[in-house]
């Protein structure tokens, strides 16, 4: 009961992470796409904007599930960071090269510091995603063995697996990314903005959709155990869910219904990382760590659960009020005060 | 003594540069800390000048120290991220064995780190279009929240000196108990030394850069303003550090004698022990005075333990000294500036208090990272004191050496764009509104 309540926490901070900073990265890719300094100025404009404000609250979703990783299945942490030591240590360093050049880039004072930091942010907000998704698939297919990087240091992450799962997790923050910014282009009154975020919406889902389903194939034919759990009991649930969410997705941006298509996008994102932890089920490292092999001790676990829930009452208000604020427009820096 | 639960230690060749990437992490993300720690009030103070006065021109400096305390959150945010990823990537053994013992205070740190992302956020962003006093209430979070953040990361550093909370059985951990290892009795005095550091550290330097203008000839109120406030806060905390550190001392001479024995070099246990000063001049007795406040006590010496069990004498000594001269030295500036200004109310005239002060920000930067040093340098050969070695935590991956040169580089890129972005926010003339 405990070591599965520790593995719901560690899911909602996955989840969280996934649709939240990945829209972040996302937004880092139609940046990276945008083309040139003059032709993609707008949207350059529109993702600083929505973005500024959110993406460190975002980021700490990921710091967050390292440590109810680390503390509720310790074994399994250690594990998992040596053997997939070269993807996390690349997407950490993506991190510091996404997060500082977006810091930075708006004191840039010439064309080619402003190019230099924004090619960085950009190319960071490809890499940083693509890296923990490979993470996570070399979990996915098998390839993490309980020890002291006791995997195979690159295989483990460069099977086919792996690499679907990577260019998933970078087309669905970019999915996620186009659907959130062309609603927030719609509260701003960009009308230009909101049809060049819709087309991205629907071509970028159509893409994630595409690879959801390849991912499936390749699981079928790499990780059996995994596809035979995707596509039974409630692996299939989410399964089908996520395709549902998907395509009401891309019937709601199709009706420009943007503020509602934020959650149906989210919902569909979300479902396949519920998708991924069920069919898993009850391993948290396949084929041989299952969560409750791999949990803290009961005091530590009781500890975890009871500051987790203590501090989501005082984060939830929070976060609410920091969204709010942010998608009402009232947060946005401006240097000469108003008049 | 343990090796852990993922199969003891491994071969590693590079367990120095594990050590050393895992130093240089720490050493650029500590100063960041600083500036969360101290500048969230420091700004909040200006603020409430602000209200309090309604003059424009405390507003117009707060925000422009907000934007700076953005960029240097931000840095800090990815920088930290770093530490969260070596934790495993390079500690995995220490993690798998010892995180469910001390990762309650982490989770706590996290919400805490929640807390400043969003308040900051709304903070910064919502100069315009928040009521003042709503926007005043959004900064007490961030102080709060930085204390409750570096309280605890500093008890898990406080664990890793003295761990409590658990016991071992057959080489095993077994009968955890976070909040007994959450609470161990090094937390405070490292807390209140880490956050009083803080403030000299964010005080010091953000009061260098208006010496540093004072000196150019920029003297006028706002640069006076951001003088005094700036100034203040460091001076009034470092006399206070040197009561602090001597409680640290004393801590650490009761409890890691070894360790004490390496900041002084004191090879033989030794009753009475001396205190050497650069160039050779010995103190007799001083060394057990400032130890234990009594001149005849017996001070252990390194050969109390075998050698493998001492820690590197040469850099924890010379941290150690460097620590505690720059410390002085500062407190010495600081009563300069509070004497004149408490008595004659004005500031220091002579060129040298301001050129002093341009070098004092950079120097307690330096003493920081020493204290870190001396502290952590004097542990080893340990990560959880007496229970598990460094050389069993570390990783059996491969690539360290690769690892460190290319986050080397990558820090060194971050740190000068920061540099050069935060120079030129300081640059153009205050817009003071009405």
């Amino acid at each position: 009961m405990l070591p599965d309540l520790t593995a719901g926490v560690a899911l909602l901070a996955l989840t969280a992470y996934v649709v939240l900073g990945g829209a972040d990265f996302g937004a880092g890719f139609w940046d990276l796409t945008a083309g040139g300094a003059k032709r993609g100025a707008p949207v350059r404009a529109m993702i600083k904007r929505a973005m500024s404000p959110v993406w460190e609250a975002n980021h700490v979703w990921l710091i967050f599930l390292l440590v109810v990783l680390w503390t509720g299945f310790p074994e399994a942490f250690g594990s998992i960071t040596s053997t997939l030591a070269i993807p996390l240590f690349v997407a950490a360093l993506g991190i510091v090269l996404r997060g500082g050049a977006f810091a930075l880039k708006g004191e840039a004072a010439t064309i080619a510091e402003a190019r230099a930091l924004g090619a960085t942010f950009a190319l960071a907000s490809v890499i940083v995603p693509f890296f923990l998704g490979a993470a996570a698939g070399a979990i996915a297919a098998g390839e993490v063995p309980v020890g002291n990087a006791s995997g195979d240091e690159w295989s483990s992450w460069t099977q086919s697996t792996s690499i679907l799962v990577g260019a998933l997790a970078v087309a669905a923050g970019a999915h996620l990314a186009a659907v959130f910014l062309g609603a927030d282009s719609r509260r701003a009154g960009e009308t230009e903005l909101v049809h060049a975020f819709r087309a991205r919406a629907l071509g970028s889902g159509v893409v994630a959709g595409a690879l959801a389903i390849a991912g499936l194939l390749v699981v079928r034919s790499d990780v059996p155990d995994l596809y035979d759990d995707l596509t039974s009991g409630a692996g299939l649930a989410c399964v089908l869910a996520s395709g549902a969410a998907g395509l009401v997705t891309l019937w709601l941006e199709w009706r420009e219904r943007f503020e509602l298509a934020r959650y149906t996008a989210a919902a569909a994102v979300g479902a396949i990382v519920a998708g991924w932890a069920v069919a898993q089920e009850p391993y948290l490292l396949p084929p041989e760590l299952t969560v409750h092999e791999a949990a803290a001790p009961d005091a530590t676990l009781v500890a975890l659960l009871v500051a987790t829930g203590l501090g989501l009452l005082i984060l939830i208000p929070a976060l609410t009020w920091l969204f709010r604020l942010a998608l009402s427009g009232r947060l946005v820096y401006e240097d000469k005060p108003r008049p | 003594m343990i090796d852990g639960v993922l199969g003891g230690p491994v071969d590693q060749d590079y367990l120095q540069q594990a050590r050393q990437m895992q130093a240089m992490s720490f050493a650029v993300h500590i100063p960041l800390v600083c500036f969360g720690i101290a500048f969230p009030a420091m700004v909040l103070f200006l603020e409430g000048l602000w209200l309090r006065t309604g003059d424009p021109l405390y507003r117009a400096l707060a925000k422009r120290w907000s934007k700076a305390m953005l960029i240097l959150f931000a840095v800090g945010v990815v920088t930290g991220t770093i530490l969260s990823f070596e934790m495993g990537l390079l500690w995995p053994e220490f993690m798998a064995t010892f995180a469910d013992v001390f990762g309650l205070a982490f989770l706590i740190e996290g919400y805490s780190f929640f807390i400043e992302a969003i308040f900051i956020a709304i903070y910064v962003y919502g100069w315009e279009r928040l009521s003042p006093r709503t926007h005043m209430a959004a900064g007490v979070p961030i102080v709060l929240a930085g204390i409750t953040g570096s309280l605890m990361v500093i008890s898990v550093n406080g664990w890793m000196n003295q761990p409590t909370g658990f016991s071992i059985r057959n080489g095993e951990v077994v009968d955890v108990k976070p909040l007994a290892a959450l609470f161990n009795d090094n937390l405070w005095h490292e807390l209140v030394h880490m956050y009083l550091a803080g403030f000299i550290v964010a005080g010091f330097l953000v009061a260098g850069v208006y010496a540093f203008g004072w000196l150019r000839g920029r003297r006028d109120r706002h640069h006076r303003i951001g003088l005094v406030v700036a100034l203040s806060v460091a001076a009034l905390a470092t006399p206070a550090q040197l009561l602090v550190g001597d409680w640290a001392a004393r801590t650490v001479a009761e409890r890691q004698p070894v360790k004490l024995a390496a900041f002084e070099g004191l090879e033989e246990t030794t009753k009475g022990a001396p205190f050497s000063l650069p160039g050779g001049i010995e103190i007799s007795k001083l060394l057990s005075l400032l130890a234990f406040h009594d001149p005849n006590a017996t001070v252990t010496g390194l050969d109390s333990v075998p050698e493998d069990d001492r820690p590197p004498t040469g850099i924890v000594k010379l941290s150690f000294r460097l620590m505690v001269f720059i410390g002085s030295a500062l407190a010495a500036l600081g009563a300069w500036f509070v004497w004149l200004w408490w008595r004659r109310g004005r500031l220091p005239r002579s060129v040298w208090f301001y050129r002093a002060l341009v070098a004092a920000g950079p120097a307690a930067l330096v003493a920081l990272i020493a204290g870190w040093v001396t502290t952590e340098v004097g542990r080893q050969p340990w990560v959880v004191y007496h229970v598990m070695r460094t050389e069993s935590a570390v990783t059996g991956a491969s690539g360290v050496p690769v690892g460190f040169a290319v986050l080397a580089l990558v820090y060194a890129g971050l740190a000068t764009v920061a540099f050069v972005m935060l120079r030129r926010l300081s640059r153009p003339p205050l817009e003071v509104g009405p």
